[in-house]
């Protein structure tokens, strides 16, 4: 296979509406972010993967067919990628594969989300579980992260301020990051007494629905050879999925437990053999994690191998993961938890890992970042896309 | 004519979808669901790793071969995990409620149902009421709907719903 580097990237800045833009509109405006930013235009580009999460959450049926005008695509093969909040990381890895394989050379990446237009969001995310035994009960993507972070609590013994802790730690990164919706910098106290929502989760835990285009351009090795521009090379990626029955996800002959995200640390170990990446904890300068609630973020570290499991509580308590620790920084841009539009979610983990081993992140930037791992998460906890990005297509740790 | 775009007002058009679906539920939910009018929790076992998989499902995804003889479980067993939901969503049920995973005695894997049957408005009690490793009992509808809501769970030795 060849090697896929990525050459420009876009993000909008994001917030709750923009109502001076409609939904192609929005794409258009992070395709040509990233369209400029890679010295290129529409003409250049040779296929489209438009990352689009389920329909009803924005209200448009099948809205690749609206958007198609808006970055060129009439003409071009156009693929739609869906897999929940791994959407906008799933289609990265289309990308990839097209590009790999040998079929293009130069492949836009271009999607937007308008999650506030919907007033229905957790019913329509509720109708994701089997329609007979669990459809009827109020399950949603908050309570069944809320039954993962009570059972991670219990099996490790952390608590509801280290959740906090995490909150803190990216609201202090998104502050930084232009392109994050929730900036404003909070306390442990300011987390711990917003409203509950579903125990232990409360308002303070969670994510927004974000407003906001966002889009990637890749290319061939040759291709990029001929542009002659910094690149950010695709160095690995992994895919694997896990279970919709959380309830096999405890109980005597539990393989997963729902505390955890082993299927996603599969899809990390695969993406860490194709780059030749041995030792997560020395090799990684930079984590840009999918992480919706602050408790995910702690099985979503463990399951990168950057600590062992039980453990992301307490080193984020002695500073770990913060921009400026040593090791690895965790989420500089704010993370999912401070932006969250989720078609475009997994793309932005990705434009960030590209845009920190380039050296462009600004005031947000982790001090000689050569090598980032991104990632994805989307359904009910059951799919997951990993990424190393690295600056370089030397042997990774020398 | 000057026309400026930044100066209009913001336009919305609001929809809402009134969608209507009828699914087929299929022949392994229908036993289950007759068994929910019996008082009894049906679960169905693989004939290869013996699983016995709490709802019962036709096949097994592990061993990826049908499974087979049905089991009837215990009709109480422990909280596996749960959440106690204090805010309303549209489209979701008015708060506040309980929903747990239960592991019941004789099942391999954990049952979704409502938790009834204690005062949620303590939050600090009601968590620990419906701790981890907690036993419950399981409740039936007495004039049963044909869902499965039809059941629910309730902390062992509470005086009922």
């Amino acid at each position: 296979m060849r090697n896929v580097g990525i050459i420009g990237v876009g993000q909008t800045d994001f917030v709750k509406t923009r109502t001076d833009v409609t939904y192609p509109e929005l794409v258009r405006e992070g395709a040509l972010l990233a369209l400029d930013d890679a010295g290129l235009t529409m003409n250049d580009i040779e296929a489209v993967v438009v990352p689009l999460a389920p329909d009803a959450l924005i209200g448009i049926g099948n809205g690749e067919r609206w958007l198609i005008e808006s970055i060129g695509a009439t003409g071009k093969p156009v693929m739609r990628v869906n897999n929940g909040g791994a959407t906008g990381a799933s289609a990265v890895e289309v990308a990839w594969t097209h590009i790999a394989s040998g079929l293009f050379d130069v492949v836009l990446v271009a999607g937007a989300d308008r999650v506030s237009e919907s007033l229905s969001a957790q019913s329509v995310l509720n109708k994701m579980w089997d329609v007979a035994y669990e459809r009827p009960y109020p399950q949603n993507t908050i309570t069944m992260l809320a039954m993962s972070a009570m059972r991670y609590n219990h099996l490790y013994g952390s608590d509801e301020r280290d959740m906090a802790r995490v909150t803190v730690k990216n609201r202090r990164h998104a502050s930084l990051n232009p392109h994050a919706h929730l900036r404003t910098i909070v306390t442990e106290e300011d987390v711990l007494e917003s409203r509950m929502l579903s125990w232990p989760l409360k308002l303070g835990d969670l994510c927004p629905s974000s407003t906001g285009g966002a889009a990637m351009v890749l290319v061939s090795e040759e291709y990029a050879a001929r542009l002659g521009k910094p690149v950010a090379w695709i160095r690995g990626l992994g895919q694997n999925t896990e279970t919709i029955w959380m309830g096999d996800r405890v109980g005597p002959d539990v393989e997963g437990d729902h505390a955890d995200a082993d299927a996603l640390k599969v899809a990390f170990q695969r993406a860490y053999a194709q780059a030749g990446l041995t030792d997560p904890k020395s090799q990684i300068d930079v984590a840009e994690i999918y992480a919706p609630f602050s408790s995910v973020e702690f099985h979503v570290i463990e399951a990168a191998g950057l600590c062992e499991k039980g453990e992301a509580p307490g080193l984020l308590a002695q500073g770990s993961f913060h921009l400026g620790s040593d090791g690895v920084v965790v989420n500089p841009s704010g993370g999912t938890q401070c932006t969250n539009p989720i078609a475009v979610t997994g793309t932005v983990r990705v434009i960030e890992a590209a845009t920190q081993v380039l050296g462009r992140a600004g005031d947000r930037q982790v001090a000689g970042a050569n090598v980032a791992i991104a990632s994805a998460i989307g359904g009910d906890h059951q799919f997951y896309s990993t990424f190393v990005i690295a600056n370089h297509l030397d042997p990774i740790g020398l | 004519m000057t026309t400026n775009a930044a100066s209009t007002q913001p336009r919305f058009y609001e929809q809402t979808w009134d969608l209507s679906y009828r699914h087929a539920l299929g022949s392994t939910v229908g036993v289950f669901l007759d068994g929910l009018k019996e008082g009894k929790i049906l679960g169905r076992i693989c004939p290869s790793c013996s699983r016995v998989l709490v709802p019962p499902r036709s096949y097994c995804d592990r061993c990826l071969v049908e499974t087979g003889e049905w089991k009837q479980v215990a009709n109480e067993g422990v909280i596996e995990m749960m959440t106690i939901v204090y805010e309303g969503f549209k489209g979701l049920p008015d708060p506040p409620y309980a929903i747990a995973y239960v592991l019941l005695d004789g099942a391999s894997t954990a049952l979704l149902g409502y938790v009834h049957g204690l005062d949620l408005t303590d939050m600090d009690a009601a968590t620990k009421r419906l701790a981890i490793g907690n036993r419950v009992t399981v409740h039936f509808r007495s004039e049963p709907k044909g869902d499965v809501t039809d059941y629910w769970f309730e902390p062992a030795g509470s005086a009922g719903s």
